[in-house]
């Protein structure tokens, strides 16, 4: 570890602070309908989107009614994407002739953009037209991310709301994220990154002759366009397959500090939406403290872990830290810290592969997404998944002291705590049920490049990943299989949707009780001890649920490594 | 519910011309028009004719060039298109190793590669990077520690002094950005490039 690496990570953490209320007051004033600087150009746009439509922006929807708009956006671009996907072959700018995408990978491929998940079973550069990507993917990276924002911010609603029925409107929040909020952010970024080297160009792979006389084949296309939002959409899903340790997608330590700002603001910025609209901007700082807390301790970790290297290259002599998978123009720190910005979020994009990180360094990532990246997390999803670990932990405090918990004037009743309940063990269901199918069907045995504990680790991390709408991967895996790409999908659906439902149920009965006057009672939950008690829950739940699969995967591979051991394949 | 399929369907469609093609392609024209060498790719020619990107790294193993990173990226095999070869900066098919830090596999390669490499100088330690793959298999740059431990051998094979070769590498090195982002490094083919031009001169 060296001080630039400790300067590099202290100077991002301060940079996204330091942005969080800026674009929080931004991000309020559009999801509450006020003027904004961009309204002149954008106002009229909105309004004949509106109007041809046929939407009242003014007329607002229950739980049940934002609900059912949402699963209706998402079946048919679903439905959209697979069709564009199996039908690339026949369709235009498709210089490399890539044919039509199989049905279980379009299956996969179609879900993971839906959810916002963006595994990739797919490789970028060897399956993908050019329209695919960008009609497709690109699109989906753009309405996946801002229905995960509206989902946040009607469950806002829900607590800052009393008495009432309804919510707001899907079909409003959903326009006015990707209009004003990711359409402006993502042009002004993907034009600097092509000012870094990132390609943006229709034309066809270039034939280059090397300096030796090798013929080398270079995969370029629309990059910048989909990144920009790839990254601040959370969505992570890689135009081409090293995804961004590729130096196209990723061309220098400036694009991947900006790449690394752009996972977090939004989401960061959300914290700070959540505390003007339920007025008191201090509750929103408290969730992001539990978050930051979270993060920093994450990132000390991975960060150790990779500089010494436990394992192969230690035990070689070899000194300067685990260098496999990762490039020279990043090092181990902007690796390190990357890994668990990618994973704390719900992004997966990564500027190093994870499946070579050591033992102890793959475990944070692994963990980040099983606590269900509550920690800034993917755009909305990251509030709403923290937001019910707060009604968890409200419920543990109201039984701590034998008085009915209550947050922001709220009332927590059972039926609150139950689809928070229902929203957590969701995803313990998939990720470790599938791991255990996957580890006794030979259709999964097949999966694994590694052996040993790291094999184990690599079907764990997958189905995780697909759960947690993650996408990121422990890549040798081989995963384009009929066996993962349906259960991984089916994974991808459960984790996105059935955390989403009950979300916005806790929304609709909070919106609809009355607000009660704080009295000397009150717990309050704008200070240290709640941020402790967040803290102590998030790590109790999610310590106790997984540290077994933790411990049989990366525990053991941590002591062998160390020990000398090593594992072959087939033997 | 089919009251919500009006607006569910305009606003699809409308939203994927805007996100899907619009944006896209208005971002390629702007980046065309003011950043044409970069939106194609960073492509480097030599007596007009492209021999590869700045930003991609390619395969180097002649003695008399420095080399970069070993390459984990594949190719299809020409022989059985079920399976696959490896193909050393395939700039087609970018991968890592995937090779977690218990397989056997890492470390039979690396220790062959570290062999190789002390034999070549044994005067130094062996940089990490040289004998580790990038996570894209493209990485274009080595550590400045990688490129000078180099030297002993382009130097033999090209008959120049030892000297003249490490402040080539010195003038070559990019340092960190705004002295605080990334790491050190130097850009081979860059200094393949200067090599040659330093031997023509």
């Amino acid at each position: 570890m060296t001080i630039n690496g400790w300067m590099q990570i202290a100077l991002y953490c301060a940079v996204v602070l330091a942005l969080t209320k800026p674009l929080g007051a931004y991000m309020t004033r559009v999801f509450t309908g006020e003027r904004t600087l961009l309204s002149p150009v954008l106002a009229p746009v909105e309004r004949r989107l509106y109007r041809v439509a046929g939407i009242d922006s003014r007329q607002e929807q229950t739980w049940l009614g934002y609900a059912g708009a949402m699963l209706l956006f998402n079946l048919l671009g679903f439905v959209l994407l697979y069709a564009l996907l199996r039908l690339q072959g026949g369709l235009p700018f498709n210089p490399a002739d890539q044919a039509a995408v199989a049905p279980d990978l379009a299956f996969n491929t179609s879900t993971s953009f839906v959810t916002n998940t963006n595994w990739q079973s797919y490789g970028g550069e060897t399956t993908l037209s050019y329209l695919s990507q960008m009609l497709g993917l690109t699109h989906q990276n753009f309405v996946s991310a801002a229905s995960g924002m509206a989902v946040a911010v009607a469950l806002i609603r829900g607590f800052a709301r009393a008495s009432t029925k309804t919510l707001g409107s899907f079909w409003v929040d959903m326009t006015r994220a990707t209009l004003y909020v990711l359409l402006p952010l993502c042009i002004v970024l993907a034009l600097f990154y092509v000012s870094q080297g990132m390609p943006q160009t229709l034309g066809a792979y270039v034939e280059a002759t090397t300096l030796e006389g090798a013929k080398q084949t270079i995969a370029v296309g629309p990059v910048a366009s989909q990144v920009a939002i790839k990254m601040l959409g959370t969505n992570g899903g890689g135009f081409f397959n090293a995804n961004a340790a590729h130096p196209f997608e990723n061309p220098t330590a400036l694009s991947n500090f900006l790449q690394m700002l752009s996972i977090f603001v939004i989401g960061a910025a959300l914290t700070n939406v959540f505390g003007r609209m339920v007025g008191d901007e201090r509750q929103g700082w408290a969730i992001l403290a539990a978050m930051g807390l979270l993060f920093v301790v994450g990132v000390a970790v991975t960060y150790w872990a990779e500089a010494n290297a436990y394992g192969v290259l230690s035990n070689l002599g070899l000194s300067g830290g685990n260098m496999e998978g990762k490039e020279v123009r990043f090092g181990i720190a902007a690796s390190a810290l990357f890994a668990v910005i990618t994973t704390a979020a719900s992004c997966g994009a990564v500027n190093a592969m994870h499946d070579s990180f050591t033992a102890l360094g793959g475990l944070i990532p692994l963990l980040n997404m099983q606590l269900g990246e509550v920690i800034i997390g993917g755009v909305g999803a990251g509030l709403y998944g923290m937001l019910i670990f707060v009604v968890v932990a409200i419920f543990v405090a109201g039984l701590m002291v034998g008085r009915t918990p209550e947050y922001l004037g709220k009332k927590i009743e059972a039926r609150e705590v139950k689809m928070a309940m229902l929203g957590i063990l969701c995803l313990p269901l998939m990720m470790l049920g599938f791991t255990a199918l996957a580890t006794v069907v030979p259709a999964g045995l097949a999966g694994p490049a590694n052996a040993g504990p790291h094999g184990f680790t690599e079907i764990l991390y997958a189905y995780t990943s697909a759960a947690a709408n993650n996408g990121s991967a422990f890549g040798g895996l081989t995963a384009n299989t009929l066996f993962y790409n349906t259960t991984l999908a089916i994974g991808m659906l459960v984790g996105r949707f059935f955390v989403k439902i009950p979300v916005l149920a806790i929304a609709g009965s909070l919106a609809a009780k009355k607000r009660l006057p704080a009295s000397a009672g009150t717990f309050p939950t704008h200070g240290g001890l709640f941020v402790g008690l967040l803290v102590g829950v998030v790590l109790i739940i999610g310590g106790l649920t997984f540290f077994p699969s933790l411990a049989l995967g990366p525990v053991v591979e941590h002591f062998a490594g160390a020990a000398g051991q090593t594992f072959a394949t087939g033997g | 519910m089919l009251s919500q399929l009006r607006p569910a369907l305009v606003l699809l469609v409308a939203l994927t011309a805007v996100t899907g093609l619009a944006y896209p392609l208005a971002i390629t024209g702007i980046a065309g028009a003011i950043f044409p060498a970069e939106a194609a790719g960073s492509l480097v020619e030599r007596d007009g004719k492209v021999i590869g990107s700045s930003l991609i790294g390619q395969s180097f193993t002649g003695e008399g060039y420095f080399h970069g990173r070993p390459s984990a990226t594949t190719a299809a095999d020409p022989a059985d298109a079920s399976k696959t070869v490896p193909a050393p900066y395939n700039a087609a098919n970018s991968a890592g190793s995937n090779l977690g830090p218990t397989s056997a596999a890492l470390s039979e390669r690396v220790k062959g590669d570290l062999d190789a490499l002390r034999a070549e100088n044994p005067r130094q330690p062996v940089p990490v990077d040289l004998v580790t793959t990038s996570g894209s298999g493209l990485d274009p740059d080595v550590s400045p520690e990688a490129a000078l431990f180099q030297v002993p051998r382009v130097a033999k094979a090209r008959s120049l002094p030892e000297d003249k070769l490490r402040d080539l590498v010195a003038g070559q090195v990019q340092g960190r950005t705004l002295g605080l982002l990334g790491e050190p490094r130097v850009n081979v083919l860059a200094l393949n490039l200067a090599l040659d031009d330093l031997a023509h001169r």
